[in-house]
């Protein structure tokens, strides 16, 4: 039997007077990929970004409802800058800094107080090889990030993520700005990390979500319409909508 | 249908050669006139107005002008980067920012003849300072403070959002997203507001005619910096270049040491320049990184 890692119960979000996210509960296991799919202004980013407060930033944002960590509720028994040390995050877009390499990398641990320079060079090779990316920028650890191809950006990104030792990682659609190889890349970096971590990932893209996750919410107009086992969710989906989502009939 | 191509060909070459004509004039204009200046102050002058003495010689200001200049960004460049800071990531849309975009750009706009006589009331007749290079000083950065403002906050504001997500996202505070990625990010920006105030505070005159006097007395080798001699002292009157050639033109002694300090200051601004432009490309290209 897995373990929980989330569990959210009831919860509903507003933008204003817009309600995005209307009573979503659902239980998402740990080490495992869980995919949220759907079409374009579903609710499945916002909803990924409420488990770990990055709402937080936007102004006009209510949320009520409980969501869970290890069993501690996030928005009252957690600071959000805790819980983002716990709940990393990767984005549509890379985002590198301006920085080195090392940099980067180490532009977690730095802010956590780790000033050591042989403890950071530690974390910087362990989270790059952790990203199957040490090889390729071994030799460029003091050069720009932003010099690197979109894809190693991205694993560099997640590399990124990883110093800083979350015990989940979320991806809102990582590889949508990404060519096919390094698309597949991430995806089978994504399957390797979940020994270690639990990943929950939003995408657009459904064979992507058939290929590497193992449970499925499919959203729809700020709901939950389904959610389950990824091959049950593909081959015999419960709702009408569900199915014709994903046999193409809309998105 | 020929005709009507022909026409717009036509009209698309003599628009081309209004505009190389119109560059062509100003870049004339410009050399014209920083040759004048420059070469016609050189060739005027005569060796002992390089020296650094009480009269007749351009040293003493040049230094008055630089020392002048740094002291003004340490107070303007600080709080203008912090102000700029606000506006772009702290301050809520509402009556109280508005009012203060409203005072920025006032304050950008004043005369600076204006500025300086508040600088003498606030700085001399309110505080007892005395005609001081302190007072000009501060009086500039007055000046120059809504500029650096304004670039500071155009700079964070022109980033990629990512950056500060990215920050935030892995559990950073405001404060370490801001002063770690953010403002790393755009120092070559921020350089270009620091470049055109330095500018200004080179140039200034109106605004340090009451404030800083005319001193130029100055015991080279005296660090006591309560001395009144001292060249580090800024509680003492200190004539700068853009002064003296006020000076020296409207009291009519000295017409080839003007032409040499406008010379200088020429030189001054025109050397800052290159060199600011030249550490912040170097910055920029440091970040950009090349491509792999």
């Amino acid at each position: 039997m897995l373990k929980t890692k989330f569990e959210i119960e009831h919860l509903n979000l507003h933008y204003g007077s817009f309600h995005a996210l209307k009573n979503i509960s659902m239980k998402i296991p740990a080490n495992e990929i869980t995919a949220f799919i759907g079409p374009s202004g579903c609710g499945k980013s916002t909803f990924l970004k409420t488990l770990n407060r990055m709402n937080d930033l936007e102004e006009n944002v209510t949320i009520d409802g409980t969501v869970r960590m290890d069993e501690k509720d996030i928005y009252s028994e957690m600071d959000a800058i805790t819980l983002r040390h716990d709940v990393g995050m990767v984005f549509q877009q890379p985002n590198p800094f301006p920085k080195s390499v090392y940099d980067n990398v180490a532009y977690g641990p730095r802010i956590f107080g780790i000033r050591k320079k042989s403890q950071l060079d530690e974390i910087v090779e362990r989270s790059l090889r952790q990203a199957a990316i040490w090889n390729e920028l071994k030799d460029r650890l003091k050069k720009s990030a932003l010099g690197l191809s979109g894809g190693q950006q991205q694993r560099l990104c997640i590399a990124r993520t990883l110093a800083i030792q979350p015990k989940v990682i979320l991806m809102d659609e990582p590889t949508s700005a990404l060519d096919p190889i390094s698309t597949s890349k991430i995806e089978d970096l994504a399957m390797e990390l979940k020994k270690d971590y639990t990943i929950i990932i939003v995408t657009h893209n459904m064979q992507q979500a058939a290929r590497i996750s193992d449970k499925t919410a499919f959203f729809l107009l700020g709901e939950a319409i389904e959610y389950g086992k990824t091959e049950d969710i593909f081959a015999r989906p419960q709702d009408k909508r569900t199915e014709n989502y994903i046999t193409g009939r809309f998105g | 249908m020929d005709k009507r191509i022909q026409r717009a060909r036509r009209a698309d070459r003599a628009m081309t050669g209004i505009f190389y004509g119109i560059a062509a004039f100003f870049f004339a204009l410009l050399l014209a006139f920083t040759g004048k200046v420059i070469i016609g102050g050189l060739m005027g002058a005569s060796p002992e107005m390089f020296a650094f003495a009480r009269q007749g010689a351009i040293g003493n200001q040049l230094f008055n002008t630089v020392y002048l200049v740094f002291i003004s960004l340490l107070v303007s460049v600080p709080l203008g980067v912090f102000a700029g800071i606000y506006l772009a990531m702290y301050a809520k849309p509402g009556l109280f920012t508005r009012f203060l975009r409203i005072c920025i750009e006032t304050l950008s706009s004043l005369p600076s003849i204006v500025v300086g006589l508040f600088g003498y009331l606030v700085f001399l007749v309110f505080m007892g300072m005395g005609k001081s290079l302190l007072a000009g000083a501060l009086s500039i950065s007055i000046l120059t403070l809504p500029l650096i403002t304004t670039t500071t906050e155009d700079a964070i504001k022109g980033l990629p959002a990512g950056y500060f997500q990215a920050g935030m996202g892995m559990g950073s505070t405001r404060w370490q997203a801001i002063f770690h990625v953010l403002l790393p990010a755009c120092i070559p920006r921020i350089m270009t507001g620091v470049i055109l105030a330095a500018g200004r505070g080179f140039g200034e005159a109106a605004a340090l005619l009451y404030t800083t006097g005319s001193g130029s007395s100055l015991r080279w080798g005296n660090w006591d910096i309560t001395s009144p001699t001292s060249p580090l002292n800024v509680l003492r009157p200190a004539e700068t270049l853009s002064i003296q050639i006020w000076n020296l033109q409207t009291n009519a002694q000295d017409a080839a040491l003007a032409n040499l300090a406008s010379a200088v200051l020429l030189l001054l601004v025109l050397l800052f320049n290159i060199g600011a432009n030249a550490w912040s490309r170097h910055i920029n290209r440091k970040n950009s990184g090349e491509k792999a």
